[in-house]
């Protein structure tokens, strides 16, 4: 009896040595990452204002914005959003409700998810060869955007896959009994029940996308741009235009990137504070991605 | 019987990639009635009865030998030529745990005439009526046609599925063990509502419960590892098998 007794002790001296180890590992990641916040926030919250986002890069800290930059990332992730998107879930869905299961699909998997891993440098080599040298699509909008296309497609394509193995076999084999064919189960079906799933996916792929520096650079993205690239929209007919999508560029990260090599100290400060707005971008994204998880989970239960 | 067949397997046989599951099982199934195949776990008597629609098809390394002949056209529907499709809209199935789509009621039962491109508002809503009406469902849920089907019980689910399967006037209607996953009030309901379909469809039913194909099929085939061990009707398998075998099931000797 004492026996037990002692070793229950000592297995409950174990438990609560693992409760405070684990909590401060969670602490330690959760400090810093919240030091950083606050840190990135005192320096760069004096330098926010409706004058910095509306102004183009200066030589002056004071008189800098960043209205290229966010301009820039928004219409390159809006090409990587067009691109990423329905290449991603079209292959995720090839994938798992029509490709025969074999040696070959077995390759394909296995190197999406090697793909997905690659460092993003390399994307940008690869995309300074396709998109810069041999498509000539020059150093613009539509060549960035692509990269970084390139860079989630991975993404897109495993969580589309994930979305989509959730989904009962029990509901495939409801529909096909019915006399279904693939396409109309995959319609019906799939894509509805696996859209949750497959928007996190894409958003969260599209919330990396939005930091990346390095593939950006390398396809030669400026880092000094005093000019909005053409407008999408125009006053004639047909109110729309594509000229924007061989403009030069530059990033929210490049900005950044560039104000912070710089010796000035009032380039710090600004760099903090589009560190601050590229944060909020992400975070504004996330949240997104999140409130619709919750929103299609809700709705479907299996 | 043998001028009044609905269908009918000749030396069928069936392989999951080397497990040869069905071995030259040949079992005649009457028109408007219930026929009930029994046997212990792993028997083939599921593996029988998704022959009926080709389910087999969906999956890869399976392969039909054999006939299974259609009447009154007379044709083999697992053979090559024939598309599992056109077979799947004339033979329907029931599953065992009810598996309803997670939309609403009225979409469920409209599910099979959409994929036949029906998308006139007038037959749909007729037929998803007649058909709950059909599965004994229409009196508990005519109000809330619109809601979610996740949202009916266990046995209500089932009776959906089953109106689902209904909707597109099917010739037969396979069911896997139906009662499998529900309560007794719910199973006794679904029962009744076999023994009252089979007036207008052919019944083939997969049963673990004894009981219960005494209780509902005309028909009763006894199976064990892939064979058909006897066929015969009902009242004289369970009353005078002639296999020693099939008298050790029934009486609980195994299984």
């Amino acid at each position: 009896m004492e026996d037990i007794k002692k070793r229950i002790r000592i297995t409950k001296f174990l438990d609560y040595i693992f409760a405070i180890v684990g909590l401060l590992s969670t602490l330690v990641g959760l400090v810093l990452l919240f030091t950083l916040f606050i840190d990135l926030f005192i320096d760069g919250a004096p330098r926010l204002s409706y004058k910095f986002m509306a102004s183009f890069p200066s030589r002056f800290p004071e008189e800098a914005g960043i209205l290229s930059a966010w301009v820039g990332t928004f219409l390159v992730m809006l090409v990587t959003a067009f691109a990423a998107i329905p290449l991603g879930i079209a292959a995720g869905i090839y994938l798992e409700e029509y490709a025969k299961k074999n040696w070959l699909t077995n390759i394909i998997e296995i190197n999406i998810s090697n793909l997905a891993g690659v460092p993003s440098i390399v994307y940008g080599l690869l995309a300074l060869g396709l998109f810069v040298y041999f498509f000539k699509f020059g150093e613009s909008i539509l060549t960035g955007g692509l990269t970084l296309a390139l860079l989630i497609l991975p993404m897109v394509i495993i969580a589309t896959r994930e979305a989509i193995r959730a989904i009962p076999n029990s509901i495939r084999e409801a529909s096909y009994a019915l006399g279904a064919t693939k396409w109309q189960t995959v319609q019906w079906h799939i894509i509805p029940y696996s859209t949750g799933g497959i928007l996190t996916g894409i958003i969260i792929g599209l919330s990396r996308a939005i930091g990346e520096t390095a593939p950006i650079i390398t396809v030669g993205a400026l880092t000094f741009i005093a000019f909005l690239p053409s407008s999408p929209i125009t006053s004639e007919f047909p109110f729309m235009s594509f000229k924007w999508l061989s403009d030069p560029f530059t990033v929210m990260p490049i900005q950044m990137f560039n104000w912070v090599s710089r010796p000035q100290a009032g380039f710090h400060v600004n760099a903090a504070a589009a560190g601050i707005i590229l944060l909020l971008m992400t975070l504004l994204m996330n949240g997104f991605a999140i409130y619709i998880r919750y929103k299609f989970r809700k709705r479907i239960k299996w | 019987m043998s001028n009044n067949l609905k269908s009918e397997s000749r030396k069928l046989n069936f392989f999951y990639g080397n497990v040869h599951a069905l071995k030259n099982v040949s079992m005649p199934i009457e028109l408007n009635k219930v026929t009930a195949l029994i046997g212990p776990s792993g028997c083939g008597k599921t593996t029988y009865l998704r022959c009926f629609n080709r389910m087999h098809d969906l999956y890869p390394h399976n392969r039909y030998e054999g006939e299974i002949i259609l009447y009154p056209d007379n044709i083999n529907i697992i053979s090559s030529g024939i598309d599992p499709i056109e077979v799947r809209m004339r033979i329907s199935m029931v599953f065992q745990k009810p598996n309803p789509f997670p939309k609403s009621i009225y979409e469920n039962v409209a599910y099979g005439l959409r994929v036949r491109g029906v998308n006139n508002r007038k037959i749909l809503a007729e037929k998803v009526e007649k058909s709950l009406r059909g599965a004994a469902l229409w009196d508990e849920i005519k109000d809330r046609l619109d809601k979610p089907a996740f949202d009916l019980s266990g046995g209500q689910q089932q009776r959906l599925c089953i109106a689902r399967a209904l909707a597109t006037d099917p010739e037969i209607l396979l069911f896997d063990e139906p009662t499998s996953a529900l309560d007794p009030i719910a199973t006794s309901k679904i029962e009744e509502l076999i023994i009252e379909l089979k007036k207008k469809v052919t019944i083939l039913i997969v049963t673990h419960n004894m009981q219960q194909a005494a209780r509902i099929s005309d028909w009763t085939g006894f199976m064990m590892l892939g064979e058909l061990i006897e066929f015969d009707r009902t009242d004289k398998i369970f009353t005078a098998p002639s296999e020693k075998l099939t008298e050790d099931y029934i009486t609980g000797r195994f299984g």
